[in-house]
């Protein structure tokens, strides 16, 4: 306790005792760098909240329920802009990705912390490791050259031949494109397992070793061990990965774009080309010919960043409260 | 009485549970794996096959020559082919030099794989290493100032602001510098335009809250009698902190250093908004430049193979680059500390 | 299964057991018997591998990395390192309550106790509820928290946390309950509670406690094991020293490093 509130001395405190010794400018200093990167933050709010302030004002709430998204002044189509289909489009991909990826990486997570053969197991946690630090474009590249042209012959054709005739998401007659939000979904559940699986084996460790005797003490099989002992106790830790994961989806932009077709319409099929929020940006604010296009997308960047601030920060908070400790700490 | 036979009427099933969910979480990690090593295995046995000498040292080349001497390739669905990139970076290199003549009338689609990506190579090492040098002042001290003054509102708002740019999406780090710099007026009234320093700034947006939180990190991780021993000496504290504490932790400064430069020569987003890309080599940083991620992107969506081919050897570089510093970090780290 | 089980009978040969972690043998062979409806003492200094022989007894040793048993344990005559013998039906038989009062968290008081009963596939909310209540009063804890069983188990005091432990492990009839020093992270009052209790359960159990607390194995045991470390080969290894009536161990060692020990001399 001692320790503790000797580090609990107030700002002014320790700055007057760091002075004394003739420290203010290494204060400074170091403060000027310090706010430099609450200022880059500000700049990231104060561009996006400007620049939309122009779509913001011309399209209020309505811009993210309406369905339609032509940039360009066409004979058939007047010039409007709804950020519908990017919404459609981002949460059904990132939807898809989750529930592809969020199993089978608790399943890793899980393998890792407490099934792995002890050898292995700095290995394998190193390479999914490495798997998250690799370039989404790489994801991209395999997608787009491997895995798209494997995938539209060999499941989205047939699928939507047989099965697509009946359910009309999966079914449509632009199968062939190869692009889709069923595609980039699957692309993105590959990238977010690592992520995912990391984080869940981190919070499954650091679960107290007495959790699991009392467990085993009772006769309990290992896999009892872990679901009703160990999962439980980082269920909060366990959520807070799977969110980070989703937050990781909701954002990415290479696969995305790479692979979604960036159809800025609501798509009636998986199998059909779409777009994402962040694709939507990526290919399309720098050619943005009008002010209000451009603003638009910046407004579409805006919603994307506060979604997944929220996330982010969110599962921090959960994961933090899952590291605290048992709720009510021992009381003797 | 047995221990051999159940005491319990569900002994067999919850040994069947036991053994059953194990096998699927066993399987669950086969089946996620299969993936990664496909990708990893691709990029290493297609990337790693299209590198040679003229892959390290020549530039872009169109995969067409002499019968079509005019542009790059335009793909219809590409939202690039009409900013026309050729006339955008100057002229294209001369074409058609040795072997032109064997190819004249071959089908596009058939040519063998030629040029390389040096002006990418070299655009992303210049890029990603403005970036670095900006970002590095600014996350070393935020980092210094952090452990050395840990509890106070800045302190708090500083790390509340790193985990905010650590987890923003890297598109809206390009929409901010697109907007604050590319779109952005110059002193003659035209807009500043994609440039190289462009995409350096908003590399550093990503690269500061790396290098900020595994400074503090490491810094706290140097005992406090070190400093105490520095200070009872008489130094003062940015004496300390300069000579003593920073130098006993420099190794775990760098590490993240290397880290924040691994993800920094990745990032693609936020160089499509600002360096735009190029096909010939480009070292000023105020012009558009070429930059790995971006030939990977690129040349993936073209339909041209031998352009494809780049794409697979630039996509090698970046995941061999990223390989080799996390294993590198990991071998200066092991058994001293753990960081993410 | 609704009534409390009968008293046991339980007895435990120890057989030159021998646990290791990895290559290190940690206790030399261990000879020794512990009798029914009796308390078993095992005191020692630390590292003296006290701890390391309790966990040995219902196979919980092995449960750490690269630790690992030689010798036998005999329970009722019954080899339970035989290899044709399942731990987890072991730990049924050989409940174990640990240092630390470990409430699982996220579940209830009323779960936490009955979460050994679930295991053993018993779901009648009925019976649940008799064999909760009847361990809780076992554990003379009932009346404490008769009234919040829905409650998180963590929100009770050490004291009571432990008494839950003792609870969820008696719910599930074990025939031998190990104590690991069950009051070393308690106050003195939450420790008198914990002895009384245990007074209490050598009438139905058998049971052992490893304690560090001379006074506590004086004041409680009928029968004391005292190991000492023996650092002769330069390693030092636990050696189980003397294993006989408390009476005799604390008046008349057999041993002179009995002596020694209990006279503070080393230790």
């Amino acid at each position: 306790m001692a320790q503790a509130q000797a580090t609990r001395e107030t700002f002014r405190e320790r700055i007057a005792k760091r002075t004394q010794h003739g420290d203010g400018i290494f204060w400074g200093l170091t403060l000027s760098f310090a706010l430099l990167v609450i200022v880059l933050v500000f700049a990231i709010v104060w561009v996006t909240w400007s620049d939309s302030q122009l779509a913001r004002e011309r399209f209020g709430w309505a811009f993210f329920t309406s369905g339609e998204w032509n940039p360009v002044e066409t004979p058939v189509n007047p010039v409007s802009f709804g950020a519908m289909p990017a919404i459609v489009g981002t949460l059904v991909s990132s939807a898809i990705a989750l529930i592809l990826a969020a199993p089978v990486a608790i399943g890793i997570g899980i393998f890792l912390a407490e099934l792995c053969p002890p050898v292995l197991r700095t290995p394998l946690s190193f390479m999914v490791e490495l798997l998250a630090a690799i370039p989404s474009v790489i994801y991209g590249v395999w997608g787009v050259m491997v895995f798209a042209p494997f995938f539209t012959q060999n499941v989205a054709m047939p699928i939507s031949q047989t099965i697509g005739q009946v359910v009309p998401w999966l079914g449509g007659d632009r199968v062939s494109s190869g692009r889709g939000l069923l595609i980039a979904g699957i692309i993105l559940s590959i990238m977010i397992l690592p992520t995912i699986a990391a984080i869940t084996r981190d919070v499954l460790t650091l679960v107290p070793n007495s959790q699991r005797e009392v467990l085993l003490a009772l006769g309990a099989t290992k896999w009892e061990v872990i679901w009703l002992a160990v999962v439980p106790y980082a269920r909060a830790g366990i959520i807070g990965a799977v969110m980070l994961g989703l937050g990781r989806a909701l954002g990415e932009t290479m696969a995305a774009t790479m692979l979604v077709g960036n159809r800025p319409q609501v798509p009636e099929t998986l199998f059909e080309p779409a777009t994402t929020a962040a694709s939507l940006v990526a290919s399309e604010l720098v050619n943005a010919q009008t002010l209000i296009h451009e603003s638009a997308l910046v407004l579409i960047a805006l919603a994307l960043f506060a979604i997944t601030l929220l996330l982010n920060l969110s599962a921090r908070l959960l994961i933090w409260y899952m590291n605290r400790g048992p709720v009510g700490r021992t009381r003797a | 009485m047995s221990l051999k036979s159940s005491v319990s009427p569900n002994y067999a099933r919850r040994k069947a549970v036991d053994l059953i969910m194990r096998g699927l979480v066993l399987i669950a990690t086969g089946l996620a794996i299969v993936p990664l090593v496909l990708i990893i295995g691709y990029v290493m046995i297609i990337g790693g096959s299209a590198l040679n000498w003229e892959f390290f040292t020549d530039i872009y080349q169109p995969p067409m020559t002499v019968s079509m001497p005019n542009t790059g390739p335009i793909d219809p669905n590409d939202p690039f082919a009409n900013l026309d990139l050729g006339a955008l970076v100057g002229s294209e290199p001369a074409t058609g030099q040795a072997g032109a003549g064997d190819e004249k009338g071959a089908d596009i689609l058939e040519a063998p794989p030629r040029g390389g990506v040096l002006h990418g190579i070299v655009g992303t090492m210049l890029i990603t290493t403005v970036a670095l040098l900006i970002a590095m002042p600014i996350g070393i001290m935020a980092g210094i100032f952090l452990s050395e003054f840990p509890d106070n509102s800045v302190a708090t708002t500083v790390r509340f602001a790193c985990d905010v740019l650590s987890g923003a999406p890297s598109i809206i780090v390009g929409v901010t510098a697109y907007i604050l710099i590319v779109n952005a007026k110059g002193p003659d009234g035209q807009p500043l335009g994609f440039t190289g320093i462009a995409g350096s700034i908003a590399l550093t947006f990503l690269m500061v809250p790396t290098i900020t939180r595994t400074t503090e990190e490491v810094l706290k991780l140097v005992p406090e009698a070190t400093r105490e021993a520095a200070l009872a000496m008489g130094a003062t504290t940015w004496y300390s902190t300069f000579t003593v504490v920073v130098p006993t932790a420099l190794s775990g400064i760098v590490t993240g250093i290397m880290l924040a430069f691994a993800r920094g020569a990745g990032e693609t987003a936020p160089l499509i908004m600002t360096v735009l890309g190029s096909n010939v080599l480009m070292t000023n940083l105020l012009e558009p430049m070429a930059a790995l991620p971006l030939i990977t992107y690129r040349y993936t969506e073209s339909p041209f193979p031998s352009e494809n081919t780049l794409a697979w050897g630039s996509a090698f570089v970046l995941m061999m680059l990223v390989l080799l510093v996390n294993i590198l970090v990991r071998i200066a780290t092991r058994n001293r500390l753990r960081m993410r | 299964m609704t009534t409390p089980p009968a008293p046991t009978k339980s007895t435990i040969h120890i057989r030159d057991l021998k646990p290791y972690y990895g290559k290190r043998l940690a206790v030399r062979p261990v000879n020794m018997t512990i009798e029914p409806n009796k308390i078993t003492a095992i005191i020692g200094p630390s590292g003296c591998g006290k701890s390391t022989v309790l966990r040995c007894i219902n196979r919980m040793h092995e449960t750490i990395l690269g630790a690992r048993v030689e010798g036998q344990v005999l329970l009722n005559g019954e080899n339970i390192y035989a290899p044709d013998v399942d731990p987890m039906l072991v730990r049924r038989k050989i409940g174990m309550v640990f240092q630390q009062p470990i409430a699982l968290r996220t579940r209830s008081i009323f779960e936490n106790v009955a979460i050994g009963l679930r295991l053993a596939g018993i779901n009648d909310k009925r019976v649940l509820a008799e064999r909760v209540e009847a361990s809780l009063r076992a554990a003379v804890l009932w009346d404490e928290v008769k009234d919040k069983l829905n409650q998180p188990g963590t929100a009770l005091s050490g004291g009571q946390q432990q008494r839950l432990s003792i609870a969820r492990t008696i719910a599930v009839s074990p025939e031998v309950i190990l104590f690991d020093e069950p009051c070393s992270a308690l106050d003195p009052i939450a420790t008198m509670k914990i002895e009384d209790l245990l007074l209490e359960l050598r009438k139905q159990y058998t049971i052992v406690i490893v304690t560090h607390n001379m006074q506590q194995a004086a004041r409680i045991s009928d029968n004391t094991a005292v190991f000492m470390v023996d650092t002769d080969d330069g390693v030092p290894t636990g050696v189980l020293v003397e294993c006989n009536p408390t009476s005799k161990v604390f008046t008349q060692p057999d041993d002179p490093r009995t002596e020694d020990y209990i006279s503070g001399r080393v230790g």
